[in-house]
């Protein structure tokens, strides 16, 4: 598998990582170098291997349905969630004006 | 097979709708994080770390959430997938702090069901068509923009980022505005029965995106539109009949139906084109590096099934053969939960006063609470929930008309002012001394006077003319203030007139 051109600056477009023509042809041949070493993984059969998810057996926890039990993962941190925002607005993030 | 068809130029045309309904599902805290879903609080001060994507943060699933979708999965007959898994949705917007949506794609925790629906709510008899669940996934919700408050800006509030959702996701198999309508009822009301969605759609709990397109009867498919994000049943209808029509000119008049997403203006009743960018739909999906697949055991899953509510087709079975109800009243009286569950409150209090069996107070508490208390509620403008008269106090009233101590006519005065002071019924008969009289000697002595009085319609009933018996009855009633028992009223005229 490799990719031209033009699916490089799509991709970079799809990430909203602004790219020039020349850093784009810089780019194409160190992405298709990435993607041959990756490929080399296809070499192995892997029918009727199920994929790992975890190197050491792991399950994924859950949490009970509880507001606010730890407060690094609840609400009302309104001053924090809004500390580095450049343009705060009445308890609002303000944004450029976005509309379909 | 429905017979809806549009009409167009060079013949008639099939309608074939698929309808994606998201669902936001009723916990306290949000899908990843500890924040709060209360509705309604003010601007992002319901946001964690996690849900305005700060870095470092890791999403842990919330079990209630998980236990939600596997109870709707379980209602509507569905598999469940022990194994699902979630992926990452990428995309930017403004309402999206994460750039990416965290979803279930490649394995769903739900996996395919069905609902049944009436083709004619208002018909017990109407025949019933299934229609098939394709697959149910949890996922996250995204913020809120207003665009309106600011001249040049857009103003995000982050309350909702996070909140968890169930996508349901129907098979193209409904045929007309009028079964897309059904199933959406359908759909809510088995959510409101298991609890796992309040079903809300005007505050957003539940919202469709309405898959449309046409074809010549017999034909293969066409090319469908999606409109996103509708909000109403009724919309849902309306943006079916709109894009239907707008497909069926569009393809006769020459053109092509694009495969796009659409948005409905409920003002101008029309479907616009999003005009999005052509690649804005690649979405990248990969799994979520940061949750491992979320795998249940058969624990689990038994607690699930055990806490499912009887749902509304048993329900509705059961209250028709049980119960003895018909089937109008029982399809009426299950359509709602809160309906169901406060008809049952009524019917066990009755039960338990009258020292009778549930089945022998269920039609006469049906028919008062869709008669009398549906009929005040609508005159008044409330809801059941807010009835001024609660079910206990609805069982004392028609225990007082079934053990004879008032007549209907009389209970009718009787909850009259029950709504107004909401005192016990046994209350206002005694302070208005509206007790029906059975006492044999009293009527007697009435039924003798409205015969004297009336000595002529007295001849002409005995020549014949038996439908003046309804007049003696009434006069005698009336000259009691209605509370003579009406069988003792009959049975000495009877004698009497004999």
């Amino acid at each position: 598998m490799s990719v031209d051109l033009p699916t490089v600056k799509k991709i970079a477009s799809l990430a909203r990582i602004a790219m020039d023509d020349a850093e784009a042809a810089a780019l194409l041949p160190e992405l298709n170098n990435i993607l041959g070493w990756v490929e080399q993984l296809g070499e192995v059969d892997v029918s009727g291997v199920e994929p790992m998810t975890a190197v050491i057996p792991n399950t994924l926890r859950l949490r009970d349905d509880v507001v606010d039990a730890d407060p690094l993962t609840g609400g009302g941190v309104r001053d924090k969630i809004l500390a580095n925002a450049p343009e705060p607005q009445h308890g609002f993030f303000g944004v450029p004006k976005v509309i379909e | 097979m429905s017979d809806y068809r549009i009409q167009g130029e060079t013949g008639e045309w099939e309608v074939v709708i698929g309808l994606e309904v998201h669902a936001q599902i009723s916990t306290n805290a949000k899908l990843f994080s500890g924040a709060s879903t209360e509705f309604g609080a003010e601007p992002n001060t319901q946001v964690s770390l996690v849900d305005a994507a700060m870095p470092g943060m890791l999403p842990v699933p919330n079990r209630e959430c998980v236990r939600q979708a596997v109870r709707t999965g379980m209602a509507l007959g569905a598999n469940i997938n022990k194994y699902s898994r979630f992926d990452r949705k990428n995309y930017f917007y403004a309402d999206l702090p994460q750039g990416y949506q965290i979803s279930q794609l490649y394995h769903p925790i739900v996996g395919e069901g069905q609902i049944t629906v009436s083709l004619d709510d208002k018909d017990p008899d109407a025949p019933t068509k299934s229609i098939g669940v394709e697959r149910i996934h949890i996922e996250q919700d995204a913020g809120k923009l207003m665009h309106d408050q600011h001249p040049t800006m857009s103003y995000v509030d982050l309350n909702r980022s996070g909140v968890a959702l169930m996508e349901i996701v129907s098979k193209p198999d409904m045929a007309s505005p009028a079964e897309a309508g059904a199933y959406v009822r359908k759909l809510r009301a088995i959510l409101r029965y298991v609890g796992s969605c309040d079903g809300n759609m005007e505050q957003g709990s539940m919202r469709a995106d309405v898959n449309v397109s046409v074809r010549k009867p017999g034909y293969e498919l066409g090319t469908r539109t999606e409109t996103k994000n509708v909000n109403s049943v009724r919309f849902v209808q309306a943006v079916i009949e709109q894009e239907a029509k707008r497909q069926v000119e569009l393809i006769e008049g020459g053109g092509t139906v694009v495969q796009e997403t659409r948005l409905y203006d409920p003002d101008r009743n029309e479907t616009r084109s999003m005009r999005s960018k052509e690649d804005a739909h690649d979405y990248r999906y990969f799994p979520d590096p940061d949750l491992l697949p979320l795998e249940l055991d058969d624990d689990f899953l038994a607690e699930c099934r055990a806490s499912l509510p009887e749902l509304p087709d048993a329900k509705q079975a059961r209250y028709e053969s049980v119960l003895g109800l018909t089937p109008y009243n029982a399809a009426t009286l299950i359509a709602d939960a809160d309906t169901a569950r406060w008809f049952e409150a009524l019917m066990a209090e009755g039960a338990r006063i009258q020292g009778k069996d549930e089945k022998d107070v269920a039609t006469a508490s049906a028919n008062w609470l869709l008669g009398e208390l549906y009929g005040a509620l609508n005159r008044l403008g409330l809801s059941l929930a807010d009835s001024p008269v609660s079910p206990e106090r609805g069982a004392e009233l028609i225990a007082l008309v079934a053990d004879g101590t008032i007549s209907g006519s009389i209970a009718k005065q009787v909850f009259e002012i029950m709504l107004e002071t909401g005192d016990p019924a046994a209350k206002v008969v005694a302070d208005k001394g509206l007790k029906q009289t059975s006492d044999t000697g009293a009527i007697e002595a009435v039924v003798a006077k409205v015969l004297a009085d009336n000595a002529d319609k007295v001849a002409q009933y005995k020549d014949g003319k038996e439908a003046l018996f309804g007049f003696f009855v009434g006069q005698t009633m009336k000259a009691m203030q209605g509370k003579a028992n009406p069988q003792v009223i009959n049975e000495i005229l009877k004698a009497k007139l004999a």
